[in-house]
This record gives structure tokens, C-alpha cells and sequence, in this order.
């Protein structure tokens, strides 16, 4: 069954346009205890200078799904069993590795959530920076080391000089991210997906780290595709979010469509259960139950469980990804209801 | 209903920062928390915030007597807790109990979920005598929203929700008067948070439970706190109600901390002004003299270095500040304003 982003499709009908697409993705990972399908069918692009919000709770596939794209999925037991991932309309999942290498960094680049544990505690961040222009770049030692020391300036460290012989741990958890970030964009890349970036971070952190990215990304004109789970940082920052729910995108729309009126009941029940500091509300309306075993996903809408308006049809078709409007797109029967209620 | 069940006053925690293994010295203090005072009233949930490192879980740990603390008081009606021992710290206990933040690690893996639950029984058995507590833990199970005939499972068969459920069971067991929450809800995921926000709330209205609630997230503390205190670096920056902290908040920090944090709405994205904090908190081994903002302070003077500014209520506001120029800023945008 095919589940296309028709929101996607914006008119052009030109897929090769796209800067990275990803189509029909489906990965599953094999374990022991059963097959878990993590994602089944995850369909969304990025162009240059937009960035793409990826939103979503744990175990919904939003970072498997970036994982995959940057190949960097464990394998086993991860095994992608389906779909594209088209970087300029070539599909990345058939390159050979050395093609993807090439990719990495100069094409797309990631920075993760946890910068403790992605930078190397036994060299110098410095030395870590410097090393992709050493060998991507094959530049000379004291050149790198020039490059690096402007990288880290850039991303506003104080004292980049200074700083560039010390070690991660060194470093306190913003300035850490912000020489992950320093890492990630020293090759330029065309697209920057940043997976959780300021989940570990305070909250002014947080607020400098989004600052820093939005500023460099408008410079740069890169695509990002920001992964998270945080309603709030998804508001301010985003042009268009995709929703996940059980591995697959369950709503996609324009940021400010989205917020003023979801098309997706779990969306709604996620706006719904998110206490907000300006309106003191009484009890929170929540969503109930859990999210799916992966192992063994519901018949259906695999949201139908916990679904408030859930109907006999939601339990026996699985509703494909249809565009609604102009620039959207729902996988729920009842979407229409649900956009066009009072 | 303004009965102080718990008075903290003056409370000051220093960890020393040692070297050497033979022969140690104590070559600095880590000033987690340095000169705290607030009051608990019965039936109240004070919300606590700051972000990492303000000392906001030591606090808690010197509540729940977990620490001693290095100067001041903590009264439980009248009564210093850090005094008691033996049968009478026992009896206390029963009074305050502890939920919290890592639902995955505070609770131990080889027992069942009965076990874990029952298991303040068998430190109290005056609460529940040996016959009924598995009955009790039954009453437990529901009352929290879990299946009570899921007694015998192990920690690993729950969700992370199901699990911060059961170390919410096991807090109430004792039905205590007080229950210290510190960050309750910051491991779950947003539909899993709310669910346990609103038991959180159910259960204090059932049984007229106090809550300390410590969180960083400061959407979370204003949605279940009646007052809230604002910490950074080991002091109290401003006390108030939580409409006096979140509408009208006077301290520079409180400020900051509200105008950064992201709200849910894309509307009101450029017409939000973000009070930009530079550089990162300092180290509570040497702190900065005077107030201990003042090095990322936009309004920071001279008086900021020498004098330590004292909480209490200035000019122009109507709730303690600890800051010697404070004033009100209206910060969190309302939907009427926009």
C-alpha cells in the first residue's frame, strides 16, 4: 500500500527537485524476541533553507529514521526493508559505502542529542574539528588547525584559541553542543539534521543553542530537519512538521496550519496534554493508554486504540497519508471532521 | 488551612572538594545550597525550578533527611528533623516520603512490584499488619491507575509512565502528610506527563497531601504549584504565588528563565521577546561575590559585587526578590496580547 506524502507533491510534480527525500521508508529491526517494525512507510522531503520539524515520542521512528538517512543504522538489528532515501535524487541506500562517506558531512550531517557521549573524550575538540579538514580537505596540520579555531569562533565560543586544545569534559553541556555543531558544519553540509539537540540543555541554553542554529542555517541556506519531542521548540522554530506515530507520519503540515488546527487526533491530543505557562488551565486533557508494542502493532489506524473518536472502519483499513487542502496532509478517516469542526 | 507543616530556615549545604587519597585536604566547598528559607503550608504544592546545578535536589535530599545539612533548620512542625534519630527520625519518615525523577533505575529490578510497594510495610508495620498488605498494595495499585492484578510482574514489563506510577504508589503507602517530587515527570513523554500530572493532582486533593515539586520545566511547576520559588547557585531568587512569579516576577533570573522558554504557539513566535542570557551558571565552588547572577546580568552594578542582595519584598511588588533592582517585566505572553 502506498503511502504517499501528497503534501509533498506542491504543484512541481518533479521529484529529482528535492534536496533529500525520504519515500516509503520502512526498517525493521530483528530481535530475539520478534520483529519490531519501526518504521513502516515514512515519506517527507527537505529543501534548501527550510527546516522540517520531525515530531514525535519515543518509539515513534523519528530517530531511526534519521539514522537510516545518515547511514549510520546498526545493522544488525536494524535492516531497512523497503523505500528511498534520495539526496538530490540519487537513492542513497543503494550507493556503496564509499559513496555515502563522500555524503557524510559534505552532504548531510547530524548532531545528536547526548554531546558528551558523540564527541571523543580522548582528543582534543579541537583536534576533532581539525581532523575533517586534514583528511576530507587534505589540508596541512596548521591549516586545519587555523579552520577549526574559525569553526568554533563561529559558533561563538568564547576564546576559540584557547579552547581548541581542551577536552570535551572540559567543556561545559552547551558549549559542548555548540562545538558538536562547530563539527557537524565544517564541511559545509547542504542539509544539517539535528536529532534532540537541546533535550540534555537548560532552558536559556536551549534558548542560545536554537538561536545559534536558526543564524546559521539562514547563512548558510541549509536544510535542517530538527527531531524532537518538544512542542514548544518546534513553534518557534519550524516551517513545516511532520508528525510520527508508530513508524509512520500521521500528520504533515505548514507550522502555524498545524497549531491552529490539527488534522490528526493524536496531534490534537498532544497539543491537548501539554501543560501551557500562559494559560493556567484545570486538569489536563490527556491521551489515554500507551503507545504500540512495535512487536505487534494494531490492525488498522495503529493509533486507533487510544483514539477519542475512533470508529469500526479505524480498527479494519489503515488510513493512507492524504492531502487535505492546499499544503497538508492526514492519515486519519476522519480528517476532514477534524479540520473543518466548528 | 495555613498551618506551616514545614519550616526551612537557613538552610545551608556545602560538599567539600577533597585532594589527595592518604592525607586529604579539604581544598574548597561546593556551595550547593547556601542560605535557603521558605515555609511549606499544609495542603500546598511548592514548585521548585532552576535549571542544573542550582541545588534544587540537594534540597530535596536535606528534606527528606537523606543529608545533613552543614547550617540551618529544617522544621517539620516545629521540629528539626536533622536532630532526630533512632525511633523518632523512623516516625518522621513515615511523614515525608520521596518520589523520584529516573523511573528506570529508582526502582530495583529483582523485586516484583508488590514487593516494591510493600516493602515500606515492613519497615512500618504498624501501618499495615502482615495479613493485609497485600491487600493494601492491591488498593495501591488501583488507586495510581495500574491493573491490580499486575502485582507479580517485574519493574521491566512497565512503561516508563506505569513505572513513575508505581514509585508513586510506594511514596503514598506510608500515606504521608508530605511528598517531595523531584522531577517526577521530566523522563516521560508528553501524553505519558500529563497523565501522571493529573494523578499527581488527584491524589493530593483525595488524601490533602503538601508536594514539594522540583522541576526545570517551568510550564509543568506552574500547572500543579500553588507557590513557587525560583532557585540559582544555592539561593532562593524570588518566592512567590505562582501568579505572582509567572505574571508579575521582579528578579532579572525569573525573567530570563520565563521569556526562554519556548511556548506552544507559532503565532506568537516574533512577537516574543527573548531575554538572551550569555554565558553559562558558574561553579558553586566560588561563586561570584555579592549576587551570584551578576555575571550574567544585564543590570548588574557596582552594589552587585559587594552586596549580597537579601530575598524580601522591595519596592513596586508585592513578593520577595532577591535582587537590589527589582522590578516588574511582563513576560509571558498571554493570548489576549497577541
Amino acid at each position: 500500500m502506498s503511502e504517499q506524502s501528497a503534501a509533498g507533491a506542491d504543484g512541481s510534480g518533479r521529484p529529482s527537485g528535492r534536496l533529500l527525500e525520504v519515500d516509503d521508508l520502512r526498517v525493521e529491526f530483528r530481535t530475539r524476541d520478534g520483529v519490531a517494525k519501526v518504521i513502516n512507510g515514512v515519506t517527507y522531503h527537505v529543501d534548501a533553507g527550510e527546516t522540517l520539524a520531525v515530531l514525535g515520542e519515543s518509539g515513534s521512528g523519528k530517530s531511526v529514521t534519521a539514522q537510516t538517512i545518515m547511514g549510520i543504522l546498526d545493522t544488525p538489528p536494524g535492516f531497512v526493508t523497503g523505500g528511498q532515501v534520495r539526496f538530490h535524487g540519487k537513492d542513497m541506500l543503494k550507493m556503496s559505502s564509499e559513496q555515502r562517506r563522500r555524503i557524510r558531512g559534505e552532504g548531510i550531517a547530524m548532531i545528536f542529542q547526548d554531546s558528551l557521549s558523540a564527541l571523543n573524550p580522548v582528543f582534543t575538540v579541537g583536534f576533532q574539528i581539525a581532523e575533517q579538514f586534514r583528511i576530507r580537505r587534505g589540508m596541512s596540520r596548521s591549516d586545519a588547525k587555523k579552520r577549526a579555531v574559525e569553526m568554533l569562533d563561529q559558533v561563538k565560543i568564547p576564546n576559540a584559541k584557547g579552547r581548541y586544545s581542551n577536552y570535551p569534559h572540559q567543556f561545559s553541556g552547551g558549549m559542548r553542543q555548540r562545538a558538536m555543531i562547530a563539527m557537524s558544519l565544517a564541511l559545509d553540509p547542504e542539509v544539517l539534521i539535528a536529532d534532540e539537540p537541546t533535550t540534555a540543555l537548560d532552558v536559556t541554553v536551549q534558548a542560545q543553542i536554537m538561536d545559534l542554529l536558526g543564524e546559521l542555517q539562514r547563512e548558510r541556506q541549509m536544510g535542517m530537519i530538527l527531531i524532537t519531542h518538544d512542542l514548544g521548540v518546534v513553534a518557534d522554530v519550524a516551517d513545516r512538521i511532520a508528525v510520527m506515530y508508530a513508524g509512520r507520519i500521521v500528520e504533515e503540515a505548514d507550522v502555524y496550519d498545524l497549531y491552529a488546527k490539527p488534522a490528526h487526533p493524536y496531534t490534537l491530543g498532544l497539543l491537548n496534554s501539554i501543560p501551557r505557562m500562559d494559560e493556567k488551565g484545570q486538569e489536563l486533557r490527556t491521551i489515554k493508554g500507551l503507545p504500540p508494542n512495535l512487536m505487534n502493532i494494531p490492525p488498522g489506524c495503529p493509533f486507533n486504540p487510544r483514539c477519542p473518536m475512533a470508529q469500526p472502519v479505524c480498527r479494519e483499513k489503515v488510513p493512507p497519508l492524504l492531502q487535505i487542502g492546499s499544503a497538508r496532509a492526514s492519515a486519519c478517516h476522519f480528517a476532514e471532521e477534524l479540520v473543518n469542526r466548528d | 488551612m495555613t498551618e506551616n507543616i514545614i519550616e526551612v530556615r537557613d538552610l545551608v549545604k556545602h560538599y567539600p572538594v577533597t585532594r589527595g587519597i592518604v592525607f586529604k585536604k579539604t581544598i574548597g566547598q561546593v556551595k550547593a545550597v547556601d542560605g535557603v528559607s521558605f515555609e511549606l503550608k499544609a495542603g500546598e504544592t511548592l514548585g521548585v525550578v532552576g535549571e542544573s546545578g542550582c541545588g534544587k535536589s540537594t534540597l530535596a535530599r536535606v528534606l527528606m533527611n537523606l543529608e545533613r545539612p552543614t547550617s540551618g533548620q529544617v522544621l517539620y512542625k516545629g521540629q528539626d528533623i536533622s536532630k532526630l534519630s533512632g525511633g523518632a527520625l523512623r516516625r518522621l519518615r513515615r511523614q515525608i516520603q520521596l518520589v523520584m525523577q529516573d523511573p528506570y533505575t529508582s526502582l530495583n529490578p529483582r523485586m516484583t512490584v508488590g514487593d516494591l510497594i510493600g516493602e515500606p510495610f515492613e519497615i512500618h508495620p504498624e501501618v499495615a499488619p502482615r495479613g493485609s498488605r497485600r491487600g493494601k498494595v492491591k488498593e495501591l495499585l488501583d488507586l495510581v491507575g495500574l491493573n491490580p492484578e499486575h502485582i507479580n510482574r517485574y519493574p521491566h514489563q512497565f512503561s516508563g509512565g506505569q513505572r513513575q506510577r508505581i514509585g508513586i504508589a510506594r511514596a503514598l503507602a506510608l500515606r504521608p502528610e508530605i511528598i517531595v517530587c523531584d522531577e517526577p515527570v521530566s523522563a516521560l513523554d508528553v501524553s505519558i506527563q500529563a497523565q501522571v500530572m493529573n494523578l499527581l493532582e488527584k491524589l493530593q486533593a483525595e488524601f490533602g497531601l503538601s508536594y514539594v515539586f522540583i522541576a526545570h520545566d517551568l510550564s509543568v511547576v506552574r500547572h500543579l504549584s500553588d507557590r513557587v520559588a525560583v532557585m540559582y547557585l544555592g539561593k532562593m531568587v524570588e518566592i512567590g504565588t505562582e501568579d505572582e512569579i509567572y505574571e508579575r516576577p521582579t528578579h532579572p533570573y525569573t525573567q530570563a528563565l520565563l521569556s526562554a522558554v519556548p511556548v506552544p504557539d507559532p503565532t506568537l513566535r516574533d512577537n516574543k521577546a527573548i531575554i538572551r542570557l550569555t554565558g553559562d551558571v558558574p561553579s558553586p565552588v566560588s561563586p561570584p561575590s555579592g549576587c551570584r547572577f551578576r555575571t550574567r546580568c544585564w543590570k548588574a552594578q557596582d552594589v552587585c559585587a559587594q552586596e549580597v542582595p537579601l530575598l524580601q519584598i522591595r519596592r513596586g511588588s508585592d513578593h520577595p526578590s532577591a535582587c537590589h533592582f527589582a522590578e516588574r517585566r511582563e513576560i509571558v505572553p498571554t493570548h489576549e496580547a497577541a
